[in-house]
Formats: structure tokens, sequence, C-alpha cells
């Protein structure tokens, strides 16, 4: 399978003098498109920054990010934005969606944050998305009135609204319980399945790992599998 | 709608009740901006009313500069001007001027005027009298002699004299009383008391003597031209501008009475300066006011700023949000403010029917669009450094939270 996301090297330290804190130490991983992997380490173990590297929302310290043939490093702030609006989505332990907002405006949100406005196309595609995780009748509701895995539904719906490339996912079942959480494994499992979506979901739960195709795990900062 | 403008509206109404109460702060501002803008603009109305009523708003007479001469000297021109001292102060082509002056854009009326002074001698009392000479049709026009008239009429035909109630009751003259009027030139006339006015403390008060232009020509030995040709204008704020124009075009000396009147202008200056100030400290109050609370807007939605810049939301548009925001509690508690405004000098009296121990606020000066858009702008303003402290939020620590 062709390489969608490449890193080598990467380097990540927080700190400065003696208080230096070194996360990743040369971290060489690369993802394949369509693949469904997991990442897997210790907590502290530097998942969590991975992703935020991965997902352009932090820079590394030193090494090289390449996605869709794209250096990440040199690219600016607004560059970086941009391109993590079309290309990546994200969906977060605590879903992470705008609590003043509907299903359907969360949904949306990455699609008209791009253009400025709302369309009525925008619209439709953020109900079928609604559909698709199963949340058709709540498409209205307002977030605090959602369920915890209606929630994190929501937000898969919503990492899927630009078609993005690569979909990030740090512990996405790990504030559910285990009937919501096997539905969200279901549904991005589907979505990888039938949109060859790649997706990289940071866990400590055996069980998920196994439904990914492979298992990436970091170690004392560098990352094996 | 733009998208964010509808966000910065979603965030207003999250919070209905914080919302409305800094809409209500900011209205107040508005509020106090409009009253002041109404008191200082009554004021202003009601003083120059008083002032000004009554008088010529702008006064045309002869150039003092009768001849004049440009001679080389050297690297300047030296300009040489020497005064007639016997006819300076006649315009003799008031006919010609008048119609020039009155096709002035602004000019309402004009009226030549002769003016001396004299003495009225009745019995073996001599008292001194200041005339005025006025065409008879135009004998109310500048001064409104008509309105303050206290016995007789406004006839000044013929050997009719209009004089001042404290002439009247000084010299014990009343209406048809036949008085000798000698003018400063020696020469003298028997007149006939026509009207008593009282002008109060204007111009030409209790010790005046009007008369027709014709007597006081022959009484004062002029033999051609008036003293001066008096003016009124619609608008005595343009007194100024009027003034200039017709001096261009008429070349005479020309006196707004913003020079004639400068303590009345230095006075209305002072207090249109309190104004500015009073109105400024306003718009201060409500651009911290909304600056505050936008500050603690911003801190508080600092995890949601997070997930926007995590969804690719750009530091533009985060920034665009909260200006958003900004602009609607100005504009809204704007609004609110200038109706609660209007409806708070709503029941003064109009300035022109002003009684004393009231205040003289006039409806039509609250300033209502400018308080609107001063408010906006500035809740605007306001926003800026919440709005640019929000765009800088990092979304992985933001998200953290």
């Amino acid at each position: 399978m062709t390489a969608l996301v490449e890193v080598r090297g990467l380097v990540k330290t927080f700190g400065e003098g003696e208080t230096v804190t070194r996360v990743l130490k040369g971290l060489t991983v690369t993802l394949r498109v369509g693949e469904m992997a997991a990442l897997l380490g210790a907590s502290g173990s530097g998942k969590s920054t991975l992703l935020s590297i991965l997902g352009t929302l932090m820079r590394p310290t030193a090494g090289e990010h390449l996605m869709l043939d794209v250096d990440m490093t040199v690219a600016d702030d607004a560059a970086l934005t941009a391109f993590r609006n079309r290309h990546i989505g994200f969906v977060f332990q605590f879903h992470n969606l705008l609590p003043d907002f509907t299903a359907l405006e969360n949904v949306i949100f990455p699609t008209a944050v791009q253009t400025g406005r709302e369309t009525d196309g925008m619209r439709q595609r953020g109900r079928d998305l609604l559909a698709r995780v199963g949340l058709a009748d709540r498409i209205d509701f307002r977030v605090p009135n959602l369920s915890g895995g209606q929630k994190q539904r929501v937000a898969v719906a919503r990492a899927l609204m630009n078609q993005p490339e690569l979909v990030l996912a740090d512990e996405p079942t790990g504030n559910l319980d285990s009937a919501a959480a096997a539905q969200v494994m279901e549904l991005i499992a589907e979505i990888n399945r039938d949109a060859g979506t790649t997706f990289l979901i940071s866990t400590h739960d055996s069980r998920i790992a196994e439904r990914c195709q492979r298992q990436i795990s970091i170690r004392d900062g560098v990352a094996t599998g | 709608m733009p998208y964010v403008l509808k966000i910065g509206f979603r965030y207003l109404t999250a919070n209905p009740g914080q919302s409305a109460l800094l809409i209500f702060g900011v209205a107040l501002g508005v509020l106090a901006f409009i009253f002041m803008s109404a008191l200082i603009g009554g004021l202003n109305t009601m003083i120059t009313e008083n002032m000004l009523g009554n008088s010529s708003h702008i006064t045309i007479e002869a150039p003092e500069d009768r001849v004049r001469a440009l001679l080389p000297g050297g690297p300047a021109v030296h300009l040489l001007s020497q005064q007639e001292l016997t006819e300076g102060s006649i315009l003799r082509t008031a006919d010609a001027f008048e119609p020039v002056i009155a096709a002035v854009p602004g000019v309402v009326v004009t009226s030549q005027v002769i003016s001396g002074s004299g003495f009225l001698i009745q019995g073996g009392s001599t008292a001194p009298v200041s005339i005025t000479g006025v065409s008879a049709a135009k004998v109310s026009e500048i001064t409104d002699i008509a309105a303050d008239l206290i016995a007789g009429s406004t006839d000044i035909s013929g050997s009719n004299i209009l004089v001042g109630s404290r002439l009247a009751d000084d010299l014990r003259l009343s209406v048809g009383k036949a008085v000798p009027l000698r003018s400063s030139t020696g020469a003298e006339r028997v007149m006939t008391v026509a009207g008593i006015f009282d002008l109060g403390m204007g111009p030409g008060g209790g010790s005046a003597v009007w008369l027709s232009l014709a007597n006081a020509r022959s009484l004062l030995g002029m033999s051609q031209g008036v003293s001066r040709i008096e003016t009124q204008i619609a608008d005595v704020n343009i007194a100024d501008a009027v003034a200039d124009i017709i001096r261009a075009r008429t070349g005479l000396k020309v006196t707004p009475w913003t020079e004639s009147n400068a303590n009345i202008q230095d006075a209305l200056d002072a207090q249109a300066q309190t104004g500015y100030i009073v109105r400024a400290f306003a718009l201060i109050i409500v651009v911290i006011g909304v600056a505050s609370a936008m500050m603690l807007s911003t801190y508080r939605r600092r995890p949601e700023i997070g997930i926007m810049r995590a969804m690719g939301a750009s530091q533009r548009f985060v920034v665009a949000v909260f200006l958003s925001q900004g602009m609607l509690i100005g504009l809204l508690g704007g609004v609110l403010g200038a109706a609660l405004g209007f409806l708070l000098v709503l029941p003064y009296p109009a300035v022109d029917n002003y009684t004393p121990g009231t205040l003289p606020i006039d409806i039509r000066q609250g300033s209502y669009a400018l308080a609107v858009l001063l408010t906006t702008l500035g809740a605007v303003l306001a926003s800026i450094l919440p709005a640019r402290a929000a765009a800088a939020v990092d979304p992985v620590q933001a998200i953290g939270q």
C-alpha cells in the first residue's frame, strides 16, 4: 500500500535546560493509505504527543514529517491549519464537541469554517453522516442533550465531514461503556472498510487493538510494529 | 448569514442572563451619551435663541480701508491703507448690496439700519438715547419689536417713534405723546410716541428709540447710505461660513455674531467641550465593560477555541468570531440605549417652550445614530485584544483543559 504519512527520526522535547523532557527520541513510523492501526503504549509514552504532531497541532523538535508528500515541518501555521482542515479528522476521548451547537452544526463545522458560511449541501451531507452513525433522530439535539456514546458518534461523523484521508482517534472509547465502545469501534471499522479512510487509534484496550490490522507500540520514545 | 456572525450570535445567546446584563450595561452608557447630547444641544439652542434671537446674526458695514495702494518695498510689498475718517462708517450703496446679500444661501432676513445717538427732551428732563432707524416694513424683522410691545403699535411712519420702556418710565412718556428728539449732530425734531416696547436684556433695550430710516437719515445728517445691513440666517451655527460668502461676494466688512459676541461663542465652545468629555467617558466605560466581558468570555471558551482550531479554524476566523460577538453586544446595547434615551428625554418640553426650573433638553439633538455607531465601533475595538488572545490559544493545551 502507498504511504500516507511518514515520520522519520521524530524528536519532541518539552521544557528547557535541566527540566527538559525528551518524549519522542527519534521515532520513525509510516502509515499506509487505507490501513487501520492501533497506537499502543504506557501512559506518558508519547502517544498523544505523536497524534498531536501527526495532526499538525504540534511541531516536532526535530525529524521529518511528510503527509501526502507534503513536508509538514516547513509549512507555516496558516498552511498547517488549512491542511489539517482538509485532510485530517480527529476523534478525541472526551468527544470535544462545541457545547452550544446542535449535533448537525457540530458535524458541518469543519466544512463551514472552510467556506465561511453554511449551505444546504453541507447540511445534507451532515444529515447523511449522522444517519450513518445512527443518529438520524438526534440531528437537532444540542450536545448536552446527547448521551456519551451519541456524542462520540457525532464526533466520528464530524471527523468524516471533509472526507479526510487520515483520522486520528485518541482513546475514542476510553470514556464509554462497553456497549457504546463496541458501537463506536464497529462504526470506525465500517468506515475504514467502506471508504478506505486511514485510522490511527491510540488505545490501552487490547480488544480494540486486536480489531486493528496493525499495532504500533511506543516505548522509550521510539516506535515498534 | 456569515458563519462567524452566526457563531458570535450563538455565543451571545448561550448565556442569556449574562448577555442581557452586559447589553443593559452598554445601553446605560449609551443612555448617558444621548441624554448629554440632548442636554448640551438644548442648552446651546436655548442660549443662542435667547442671545441671538433679537439681534443681527451677520452685520455688513462699509469696509474700514477705503483707499489702498500697493507700493514696492524691497523684497516685501507694503500695503498702505488710509481710513476715511468722515465717511468710513457709512455704507453708501446699501440698496445695491442688499439683494446680493439676501440671495446668499442661508440668509433669511436683511434690514438696512441707520444708528446713532441723541437725546429725548421732556419738560426739564433730558435722557440720552440710542437712535435706530429701520425700514417701516421691516421694523420687527431682526428685533422682534412687535412681540415685545407693551403699548401702542409698531407704526414708525411719519414722525412716529417707538421708545424703550425704561425711557418711557423715566420721561413719563405715553403713546400719542409728542416729544422732541435731538441727535448728536444737533438736529432736532418733534416726534410722536407710537409704541413702547420692552426687549429685556437684549440690545437696544430700555433707552432705545426706533424710527423710520428717513427720519433717522435727516436727524443724523446722513444724506445717503446706511450704517449697516443686518441679517438673520436660518442656522446660527454656520454664521462664519455664510459671512465668508457674503464677504467674498460684496467685498464689505462682514461680522458674524461669533465675532461680535465672542463671549457667547466661548461659552458655547466650553459647554460643547464639557459635553464631549462627558460623552467620551460614557463611551470609555462602555468599552471597558465590553472588553472585560469579552476577556472573560474568551477565557471561559478556551477549550472550544482549541476544538475550533483543531477542526481547521484559522486564527483569523477565531478573531472574527469574537469581534462579531463584541459588535453584536455594541449594536444591541446601542439600539437599546438609544431607545431608552429617547424615552428618557421624551417627557421634557421642547426647548422653544423652556421654562426655568426644568432642563433645556432638545430631543432632536440626542445624536441617536452617532451613539449607536460609536458604541458598536467601541465594542468592536474593545474586543480586539480578547479576540487576538483567543486566537493565540494553543489547541493542544486548550483541548487538554
